[in-house]
Order: structure tokens, then C-alpha cells, then sequence
């Protein structure tokens, strides 16, 4: 019945199973489209599929009172692009985004460094462990707890009363702690791997030609490292830049695009949310495409 | 050679993690945006007309025979498909409700009337909480076929009407309807061209509480929370209608402005209360939907003033230690809701809903939840059956109490002034979301 209760003697069936082998080593192109076919359909229909749903409803409206989508052309919903909040609302955005990126480009690269080039093996075990640990926990638990320690009967004030200073608060500072505490693993990460691949032999010619240490650091070890840092920074600002829940919990009310997206959505006016998704998008894509001038894809 | 493989296995653990991270990333920046994309066309329903045809589209009507109805409080006549009957219910129901209206013992024990519910009639109750008269508009809208029964306040219930989300509902098969405080039946917002699109449920005012610990002298109007040096760290209520306790606070402190009604406000009347919420905005640390977050300012000193509702304080004042709290309702008014229960139009299990709207607006039940909500009950045969029996006093449950003189219920602002004005153009919903959100920031 069965493939298994195949025996030898039984010519017919193996021919079968023989000349579908056959029939697949003599057209390539079979043997590519079944080995492709469903990661394609998955990439192609349901991914670009949605997006390009998501571009069309841009292009809608919707009924001031019911909500309902309203299927005719127009482009009031990029006009409302260029009202002042939105742009005070992207710019605030993109200014968390960076900073958040810088900072945790700065604190992972020691972090980074040291697993990679002078940690013991059992310690650099350990380190990654410990980078990847948080990443095991749920980001919602991760923000709410954020949430509970930046409060204003919280930990961090308590931590802080003794010596006359008080936490940021809820707020843009206490948002981009938490911010940074959540992307760091994504950071480390890439940079950990890039400090790894480089050659001691290079750092060894360094040495030999008189490179001190700040001086091999500066021409050597950095450049080869940046991509990774591009890399990591990938994962750093696109996470910031597409977060509503982090917001919504320590910004103190501060909208991001996320945030205003999120509320168009209960509103509802879809189509004026998918107008505002293109934005960040769009950004992205930019992004990428220096992100890739500057080496990041080959770091990954 | 030991390094170099723990070296390789560790980039490789890392290579995944990253991965693992893009996917994640790439799903944490998509979610929101593809969300609304894909759901969208679900929604195609022309909005025009749609009040007078979707009804009859849709309610499969029960299969039982039908009877002549013997309507004595439908001035028309019922639309074809509405039910006449109550059948053998269908073995499930699903709920859309507030936070507090459907329990089934999840949230305490000894709070649940879904249980009996259930084992009386063999429909299955499964129920979703929803924050904002527009999370539930958005998330009734966009499935339009999964919740068979809606709590709606007047914000919302109007809007369902006419995008043709709910259906009439036959108030001859709801046996406590007639029991129903008048003052609540024949609303705007539940009763539209002599049909009635659901059964009242109960009403409530939005309260102003305040953390006794930390503000004295204990406040007693809302133009002291509103005022740009109160000093105080205010939480307010995350949705453009909050606009509206603005105006209520207008009505009182600038006369001159003329309003007469919270939700019909015209351009000049309109700025007036978007500045001063402007000017209060500097205090606000806090916007809430998910009533727990504000439980979580309150308690942590976060806000101290606030914008509530009576079950967030009492939920407060009876935690342990209790949180020291107290709720008045303000000398200016304030805005409020009052409930109704609804049906979907495009329901499978109508027999379940009918049956469970009765069971809801029963005075047994009525009074049950209004007690857990902290809100005035709907049936006016609830209160004999109150556990406290100052409640109904407390909550001012009686028909025509002057305290409801100065709440003003829920109801969507709509370009034709709600007041009746003809003479002006007031704001609708869309540009008061747009102000909620130049307010936010």
C-alpha cells in the first residue's frame, strides 16, 4: 500500500517512483518551482498581497459618521500627510528613533566587544545567554513592567529618593529608556557577530606596522565592525519607529506614528491609516537602501 | 580549535536570534498598518439606506410559526425578519460588551450571571470587553458577523443603526421592556423611525475622583481640574468625545458661548472647548481607555485628579491596602451614557440573543450589574432586589431624579446640530477625532 510495503521484487512501483525521479532530474525548472512554490505564494500573495491592499485603501475614504469605506478615488488622505501634527508627530518619531539607535549602538558596542574578543569561552557563553535571556520574556510583560518602574511610587524613585533625584517619569526620556532596554539584544547581537568574524591576523599586521591599541580600534576594528552597527541599527530604528504599545504606556499621552495609526484604526477611518502606515514604510525603504550602500546586508 | 567551534555556534545562535528578531520586528511595525488593510473590505455596506434594508436582510427569523405581533409600543409595524417568536437558542452567543456587564466568575468568583445563564438555556456566552464607544464601532464594523449582541451607549448605538450593523429588535418577546424607566425607551439614540434597535440597560455619569491624600482641599468642580494652574496631575478619558466634558465645563464657566448641548457645537463653541482642553493639557499625565491603567495611575501617584467611572473607585477602595480615593460628581454636570442592548443584524443565533437580552435586562440580573458597574440600573423592578438598599438612592435610579438633569448622555456630534439648531453647522465626529488627536499631540 504504502511506500514502506514496497519490497524488490515489485518492479512497477519503483519504475513509478524511478521515472518521477527521472522526470525531476531531467527539468530543473519543475524541480525549482516545487522546491519555491510555497515560500513564493507566501512572499508574493499574502505579503506583498496585503500591502498592496494597504496602498489601495489609501486611496479610499471613508463616512464621516458610520466609519464605513467609502471606494472612491481621492487623495484627500495624503493631503492630510502634511497637517501640522503629523509632522510634529514624524519628527518626534524619527528624533526617538535615532536617538534610540545611537544609544544603543553606543552601549552594545563594549558589550559587544568584549564577548567577542576578550571574554573566556565559558564567559561568552554565558554573556550570550544573558543578551538573549530578555528576548525569551514577552515584550508586553517587558513594557508593563517598564510601565510599573517608571511610576511615580516606583521602584526607580525609590531607588532614587535617597539621593535627592527623581526618575524621568512618563515622558519622551522615559520612553527612550525603555526603548533602548527593549532593542539592545538587537544590537549586541549583529555587532558581536561582525567583531567575531574579523581576523586576528589583521590586528596582528596592525600591531606588527606600530598600530597601538586606540590606533587599531580606530582604523582597523571599527570599519571592518560598521556594517554590523548598520546592521544593528536596522532592527534598533524600525522597531522604534513602528512601536504604538510603548507609547501608549510610558509616553505620558506623546503620540507616535504608531500611536496615530492605532487611533484611526478605533476611530475607524482605515483609509486615512493606511495613508499614515505608507510613511513609516517609506522610510524604511530608504533606510534600507542606505543601510545596504554601507555594507549592512553583507554583516548580517 | 574549542573556541573556534563555540565561536561558530555561536554566531550561529546569534545569525538566528537575529532572524528571529526581523521576523518579530518586521511583525511589530506591519501588524497595525496591514491590519486595517485587509479588514477593510469587509465593511462594503453602502452606509445610506442601509438602516431601512439591512434589517431586513439579514435575522434569519426563528422557526417557529409566526405569530400577528400584538405590538402595543411599536407605533410601525415590524420589518419582515424580525422574529415574532422565541425558538430553541442555538447553542452559543458572543457578547461585545463593557467592561463589567458580562461576568462570568473570571473576574470574582461570586460575580457571575453567565453561568446560569447558561446552564438555563444551553447558550454558550463568550464575551469581549471593549474600552471606547469607537473600539467598539471599529471592532463591531469590522466583523461584522462574530458578535451577536452589543452593549452600546449612545455614541455608538446611533451609528451602528445606520450603518445597518443592528437590527429592530420585537420588544413584545423582551419581557422586562415594559418595566424599562421611560425616560430611558424612545432616545435618539436607541429608538429610530418608531423602531427600536435594542432594549435600555442603564445609565451613568462620568465622575471626577481625586486622591484624598495628596489634594486638598477636596475639588468640587471640573473648571478646577480644567484650570491651567491647578496643579494637579490629571487622567482623562482617551477618546475624541471626551471633547465634550470640555463643553460641559463651557456651559457653566463662558455662557456667553451658548451651549446648549455638549455634543452640538458649532466652530466658535467648538475652539472653546478644544483651548481649554488645550489648556489643561500641560496637567494631563495620563489618557485612558483600559479602565486597569488608570487603576495603575491613581495608585502609583501618577495622576491624583481624574476623569472615572463609579466601579474604578470602588475596584480602588476596596483593594487592600484600599487606595485612598473619592468621587464626586462635579457642580457643573457632566457627560454620562446610557446603555441599550442591541443585536447584530447579520446574528446566527438570535434565538441566544433574544434570550440573552432578557436575561440581561431582567431585574435580577439589571441589578446585579449595575451594583458590580456602579451605575443605575434600566429595569425598574431592579432595585427591590438590590443587596444594598441605599443603591438605588445612591445611584439615583428613579425615573425622573433631578440628578440626571445635568448628565449628558453619550451621542455622536453629527453636522446637523444634535440640539436641534438649524441655523448653525455644528462639528461632526470626524473633526472632533481630528481635534482629540491636534489636543494629544
Amino acid at each position: 500500500m504504502t511506500a514502506g510495503s514496497v519490497d524488490r521484487g515489485e518492479r512497477p512501483r519503483r519504475s513509478a517512483r524511478r521515472s518521477l525521479a527521472a522526470a525531476l532530474d531531467r527539468h530543473p525548472r519543475l524541480r525549482l518551482l516545487l522546491l519555491l512554490g510555497l515560500p513564493l505564494v507566501a512572499l508574493g500573495v499574502i505579503y506583498f498581497g496585503s500591502l498592496f491592499v494597504l496602498f489601495l485603501n489609501a486611496f479610499w475614504s471613508r463616512d464621516a459618521f458610520t466609519g464605513l469605506v467609502v471606494r472612491e478615488f481621492t487623495l484627500a488622505n495624503f493631503q492630510k500627510l502634511t497637517s501640522p501634527l503629523f509632522i510634529t508627530v514624524v519628527l518626534r518619531t524619527l528624533t526617538m528613533a535615532a536617538a534610540v539607535t545611537i544609544t544603543c549602538a553606543v552601549v552594545a558596542f563594549p558589550i559587544a566587544y568584549f564577548m567577542a574578543r576578550v571574554a573566556s569561552p565559558r564567559l561568552r557563553g554565558a554573556l550570550v545567554v544573558a543578551v538573549l535571556m530578555p528576548l525569551w520574556a514577552s515584550y508586553l510583560i517587558k513594557a508593563y513592567s517598564w510601565r510599573l518602574i517608571l511610576a511615580q511610587d516606583g521602584v526607580l524613585n525609590w531607588v532614587l529618593q535617597p539621593l535627592g533625584l527623581e526618575g524621568p517619569g512618563y515622558g519622551e526620556v522615559g520612553l527612550w529608556l525603555v526603548f533602548v532596554y527593549l532593542w539592545l539584544p538587537y544590537m549586541v547581537l549583529p555587532i558581536y557577530a561582525g567583531l567575531e568574524r574579523i581576523p586576528n591576523s589583521l590586528l596582528e599586521a596592525s600591531a606588527d606596522l606600530g598600530g597601538r591599541g586606540w590606533r587599531t580600534f580606530r582604523h582597523v576594528i571599527l570599519p571592518l565592525a560598521f556594517p554590523a552597527v548598520v546592521a544593528g541599527s536596522i532592527f534598533t530604528f524600525s522597531l522604534t519607529m513602528g512601536d504604538y504599545i510603548a507609547p501608549g504606556l510610558v509616553a505620558g499621552g506623546k503620540q507616535f506614528i504608531g500611536n496615530l495609526i492605532l487611533s484611526n484604526f478605533g476611530v475607524p477611518d482605515l483609509p486615512l491609516a493606511a495613508a499614515q502606515s505608507l510613511v513609516p514604510l517609506a522610510i524604511m525603504v530608504l533606510y534600507l537602501i542606505v543601510a545596504r550602500r554601507l555594507g549592512a546586508f553583507e554583516a548580517l | 580549535m574549542q573556541i573556534g567551534r563555540v565561536g561558530r555556534f555561536f554566531a550561529a545562535m546569534s545569525t538566528m536570534a537575529i532572524i528571529v528578531a526581523a521576523c518579530g520586528g518586521s511583525s511589530a511595525t506591519t501588524a497595525p498598518t496591514t491590519k486595517p488593510a485587509t479588514t477593510a473590505p469587509a465593511s462594503n455596506q453602502p452606509a445610506t439606506a442601509a438602516a431601512t434594508t439591512a434589517p431586513t436582510s439579514a435575522a434569519p427569523a426563528t422557526a417557529t410559526a409566526a405569530a400577528p405581533p400584538t405590538s402595543y409600543d411599536s407605533p410601525l409595524p415590524l420589518p419582515s425578519g424580525v422574529p415574532t417568536s422565541i425558538g430553541a437558542g442555538e447553542g452559543q452567543v458572543t457578547v461585545l460588551n463593557w467592561p463589567g456587564y458580562v461576568e462570568n466568575g473570571s473576574s470574582d468568583p461570586t460575580v457571575d450571571w453567565v453561568t446560569p445563564f447558561q446552564d438555563a438555556t444551553g447558550c454558550q456566552v463568550t464575551y469581549q470587553n471593549f474600552g471606547t464607544s469607537d473600539e467598539a464601532f471599529s471592532l463591531f464594523s469590522t466583523n461584522p458577523d462574530k458578535y451577536d449582541v452589543i452593549s452600546a451607549s449612545g455614541d455608538a448605538s446611533l451609528r451602528l443603526v445606520r450603518a445597518g450593523y443592528v437590527q429592530p429588535v420585537n420588544v413584545d418577546l423582551i419581557d422586562s421592556y415594559a418595566d424599562i424607566y421611560s425616560t430611558l425607551k424612545d432616545r435618539p439614540y436607541n429608538t429610530v423611525d418608531g423602531l427600536h434597535y435594542g432594549v435600555p440597560h442603564g445609565r451613568g455619569s462620568n465622575l471626577l475622583m481625586w486622591r484624598t491624600d495628596t489634594v486638598t482641599p477636596a475639588p468640587t468642580s471640573w473648571a478646577q481640574m480644567f484650570a491651567a494652574d491647578s496643579g494637579y496631575k490629571v487622567s482623562v478619558y482617551d477618546a475624541p468625545i471626551y471633547i465634550a466634558d470640555a463643553a460641559v465645563v463651557l456651559m457653566s464657566t463662558q455662557p456667553s458661548l451658548g451651549i446648549t448641548n455638549p455634543y452640538a457645537l458649532d466652530q466658535t463653541q467648538f475652539d472653546a472647548a478644544v483651548a481649554l482642553l488645550q489648556q489643561e493639557r500641560p496637567n494631563i499625565t495620563d489618557f485612558w481607555v483600559d479602565y486597569t491603567k488608570q487603576m495603575d495611575v491613581f495608585r502609583n501617584g501618577d495622576a491624583n485628579v481624574g476623569t472615572t467611572w463609579q466601579i474604578i473607585t470602588n475596584l480602588l477602595q476596596g483593594e487592600k491596602p484600599p487606595v485612598p480615593v473619592d468621587v464626586i460628581k462635579p457642580v457643573e454636570g457632566a457627560t454620562g451614557w446610557s446603555d441599550t442592548w442591541m443585536i447584530n443584524s447579520k446574528t446566527r443565533h438570535i434565538n441566544c440573543a433574544y434570550k440573552l437580552v432578557n436575561w440581561l435586562t431582567s431585574p435580577a440580573v439589571n441589578i446585579q450589574i449595575a451594583e458590580w458597574f456602579g451605575e443605575a440600573p434600566g429595569n425598574s423592578k431592579a432595585c427591590d432586589l438590590a443587596s444594598d438598599p441605599s443603591f438605588c438612592d445612591t445611584f439615583h435610579a428613579a425615573d425622573n431624579d433631578p440628578f440626571w438633569d445635568n448628565v449628558w448622555y453619550w451621542q455622536t456630534p453629527e453636522a446637523q446640530c444634535v440640539d436641534g439648531r438649524t441655523n448653525a453647522t455644528c462639528m461632526d465626529f470626524g473633526q472632533w477625532v481630528d481635534a482629540w488627536q491636534q489636543i494629544k499631540g
